[in-house]
């Protein structure tokens, strides 16, 4: 089944509050299809707290999030279905090899997908066979990247997508984004490096 | 979708270091400990013995279950897992029934080795095990609540007994009671009410779980 294509995500009004504390309000943006955000700004600004807000695990204080597709979605639970998801941490259980980490997110998601493909692109076809406990944070990203592109999901959540990866780890992080963005997807990576692709930017805490 | 969570979680429970044969062993140790405190009165640890298996096995279950969610919470695959095809219901029953197969249907299994230790007769060691096969997935249920609950808390493992102990109070009660022989049909009724609270508990506790998942992935 193909994800059903978004043409637009767009997010008005929002106001974050963590800890009782208010971390932003009155945020609004909208990003197209095709398109990246680079969300940026200084350490503790809510640059995660935003993203896992549009990915529906921290409630809204306030304003709207919605993805526009056939229809909008504007539902959290419905909405995390269209996520691909980049968190700090990997995702890679210690006790699993790199190769059994895809399997398991292919057949969770219903895909009957040559993983051997995905981990030559991302250049861990050598660590296959390896537990993840083994591998290194940059190894460990790549792989995070490799599931990100198996996936297919349309809309990314990349919180620092570029952290602990080398110079050919980058390349191959901004070249994900970039073809993901050219296949009609959208991108939002909170960063403290600049990608090195032509996108918007969102300073949180400028105001 | 079902059966590759069910397999992952069953083989990270299974391998070297998961919480299946830790759970086994603590099992078997603790019920071989009994005996030498009690002594070689064998009438009295025929008495006893349901009792003890029954504690031994809560105990045992539930200090497998505190890294059932917090393992993937802290690596980070609970947020993958929360935005997969899944509801987070559905992962939490799946996770309540490797829980099981891991840990609940293996103690069951042990228990008539064990049964044998405390002189039970062959009658009691069935019923014994009847008692475990019926009762124990109440416990991986219900332990999966406190899981859910903790799984944001360190040291979490001590405060989950805490938690679910109290409310596995009529699993013990009935599980036991099913086997003590019993003239008037008591050891019957015990096993239907068991029954009854580990079907009521298997079917709510998904639901339970998923709530205190979402509320700690939005902590």
């Amino acid at each position: 089944m193909a994800p059903p294509t978004l043409t637009l995500l767009s997010v008005e009004n929002l106001a974050c509050i963590r800890g009782g504390r208010l971390l932003f309000r009155d945020l609004s943006f909208s990003v197209s299809q095709g398109e990246v955000l680079s969300i940026e700004g200084p350490n503790g600004v809510g640059k995660t707290s935003l993203l896992r807000m549009i990915a529906g695990f921290l409630p809204t204080a306030a304003g709207s999030i919605v993805l526009h597709a056939q229809r909008p979605i504007s539902e959290p639970e419905e909405r995390g279905k269209q996520i691909g998801w980049l968190g700090h941490q990997d995702g890679a259980k210690p006790q699993l090899t790199a190769a059994e980490v895809l399997n398991f997110f292919a057949s969770l998601h219903g895909l009957a997908c040559d993983v051997t493909r995905f981990l030559a692109l991302a250049g861990l076809e050598r660590c296959a066979e390896l537990p993840c406990q083994y591998l290194s944070a940059g190894q460990r990203r790549r792989l995070a990247l490799a599931r990100l592109a198996m996936t297919g999901r349309p809309l990314w959540l990349l919180d620092e997508p570029l952290a602990a990866l080398d110079s050919s780890g980058k390349a191959f992080a901004t070249g994900l984004i970039t073809s993901h963005c050219a296949s009609g997807g959208i991108v939002l990576a909170a960063t403290h490096e600049p990608l090195d692709i032509p996108s918007q930017r969102l300073a949180l805490g400028a105001t | 979708m079902i059966g590759a969570l069910l397999w992952r979680d069953m083989r990270l429970a299974t391998r070297a270091g998961g919480s299946s044969a830790l759970a086994l062993a603590f099992f078997a140790a603790v019920v071989t400990l009994v005996p030498l405190g009690i002594g070689t009165d064998l009438r009295l640890l025929a008495r006893v013995a349901a009792g003890v298996l029954w504690v031994a096995a809560v105990l045992a279950a539930l200090l497998s279950l505190d890294r059932l969610f917090q393992a993937d919470f802290d690596d980070g695959s609970l947020d993958l897992l929360a935005l997969s095809p899944l509801s987070l219901e559905t992962i939490g029953a799946v996770k309540i029934v490797a829980h099981w197969l891991t840990t609940g249907l293996p103690l069951t299994l042990l228990s008539p080795l064990l049964g044998v230790m405390f002189g039970l007769s062959g009658s009691e060691i069935e019923k014994m095990a009847l008692s475990l096969f019926i009762g124990t997935p109440s416990v991986s249920a219900l332990g999966a609540i406190g899981a859910a609950l903790t799984l944001a808390i360190r040291r979490g493992g001590l405060i989950l007994p805490l938690l679910v102990l109290p409310l596995l109070a009529p699993a013990v009660i009935f599980g036991a009671a099913a086997v003590e022989p019993a003239p008037d049909g008591m050891s019957a009724s015990a096993l239907l009410f068991l029954s009854a609270f580990s079907i009521a508990a298997t079917l709510l506790s998904p639901f339970a779980a998923a709530a205190a998942v979402r509320l700690n992935l939005a902590g």
